[in-house]
């Protein structure tokens, strides 16, 4: 295997394949979690730990997985790794747990994490698919902090809780529900239009 | 390798050895970190008192359990008295919570010096609409309009959001959650009087008291000769949360 086609692996999930932009995978921890850059980014983090180590594992194990009972195997080692987080997170950095709640037990269902498994892991070697869950994780915490990002400023005046004007001139809508939809489809759109020129 | 067969026997081996493996791997990383999962927890906890209360000496760490009954449901509320260096009690921070909100539960620390006025509160847990209710952190502490309840008596008739006829300024747009959080600083001033009463009277660790809509019962008796410099103004309660006044 080249060098050429590892880097390819790596950027595939940046730009190309990006979960969020391209593939619209993960929606749920997407319009659930990034109401701030700050949390949009944790979660990415989260979500790209478990990616990279269930890859890994899941990379190990597929000879020795029989193709039935494959799915079950997948979510165990995923929740494994989540759990693990979760457990970790709520002992060494309390406040972000508490910002992120549900969602961090939720990466278990995280499309993502399970369609990697399933579409590269289980086919391809060991540094292969770390290199995709690193690629994959990096590329859905760019876009939740983009998307987070997005809503808080135009929400609050504020980037990463620094103030770039005054949160009098926020449209609450885009810190709530409805308001991450708006900015997800527009961010989309941009991104589509910028990768087709 | 070639791939394992999907007979029985291979689908159960491989699937039992690693749930069990997993199961392993999360009993080692549970003790590794309850410990501190622990320690963060009790720290929020410790800052959140010192937060609601004026400077004191020593607390006391494990707080009183005391029930209340509101609706029908009993409700539990934590007091944690805190003492100056003389002995005496300076005031408590009662942990409160309320179902009321607009989502989920809503957990506060309210801090009442020995004159019943609240010294200050702390949101512990809410999960109310960001940008509206849970502007609640800091909205009721905030000297601006007829907001700040710090320095208040809870049991006031006037202690209400400016909608439902009371003085104080309710969260712009987030009403629901205005009124649950003063639900849940009267429950909590209700738990603090009865506390200070039970101690007195007592040594019970829990007491009940009937909290129903309406009721003008007290059940405590000691209450008003305690209270009754800031709660005489009380001629009648709105909604029972702090008992009755008549002498």
């Amino acid at each position: 295997m080249s060098n050429n086609s590892n880097l390819k692996v790596l950027t595939n999930g940046l730009i190309k394949e990006n979960p969020i932009f391209v593939l619209l995978l993960g929606m749920c921890p997407t319009l659930g979690t990034t109401s701030s850059a700050l949390n949009g980014l944790s979660m990415g983090l989260a979500t790209t730990f478990v990616l990279i180590c269930s890859n890994i594992v899941i990379s190990l194990l597929k000879n020795i997985i029989p193709d039935k009972v494959r799915i079950p195997a997948f979510v165990v080692v995923i929740a494994t790794f989540v759990t693990v987080v979760e457990m970790v997170m709520q002992a060494y950095i309390p406040a972000l747990f508490d910002s992120l709640g549900l969602f961090i037990p939720l990466i278990v269902v995280n499309c993502i994490v399970l369609g990697r498994a399933e579409a590269f892991a289980a086919k391809n070697n060991v540094f292969r698919s770390m290199l995709d869950g690193l690629g994959m994780g990096l590329g859905f915490s760019f876009a939740l902090t983009l998307l987070g990002s997005v809503r808080e400023l135009l929400g609050t005046g504020k980037v990463f809780s620094m103030t770039v004007f005054s949160e009098n001139y926020g449209m609450l809508i885009f810190v709530l529900a409805p308001g991450a939809f708006i900015a997800l489809g527009y961010l989309i759109a941009i991104i589509n239009k910028l990768r087709k020129t | 390798m070639a791939k394992l067969e999907s007979s029985f026997k291979n689908m159960l081996l491989v699937l039992t050895c690693i749930t069990l493996f997993a199961g392993g791997i999360l009993a080692g990383v549970y003790t590794l970190t309850k410990e501190p999962i622990e320690k963060s927890k009790l720290a929020k906890q410790q800052n959140a008192i010192k937060e609601v209360l004026p400077p004191f000496d020593s607390l006391d760490d494990e707080g009183k359990v005391v029930v209340i009954e509101k609706d029908g449901k009993k409700g539990e509320y934590t007091v944690y008295t805190a003492y100056d260096a003389n002995g005496s009690a300076i005031g408590a921070a009662v942990e409160s919570f309320s179902n009321g909100g607009f989502s989920g539960e809503i957990k506060v620390m309210v801090g009442f010096d020995i004159n019943n006025k609240i010294v200050d509160y702390s949101v512990l847990e809410q999960k109310e609409t960001p940008g509206l209710g849970t502007k609640m952190v800091d909205w009721f502490k905030t000297d601006k309009g007829n907001q700040n309840i710090k320095g208040k008596n809870p049991s006031a008739s006037s202690f209400k959001v400016n909608k439902d006829g009371g003085e104080i300024d309710a969260i712009t747009a987030a009403t629901i959650s205005s009124r649950a959080f003063l639900e849940a600083v009267k429950d909590a001033y209700a738990a603090y009087t009865n506390n200070a009463d039970a101690t007195t009277d007592s040594n019970s660790g829990a007491t009940t008291v009937e909290n129903t809509e309406g009721s003008e019962e007290t059940t405590v008796d000691a209450e008003d000769a305690k209270n009754d410099a800031t709660t005489a103004a009380t001629a009648t309660t709105t909604d029972g949360n702090s008992g009755a006044t008549q002498n």
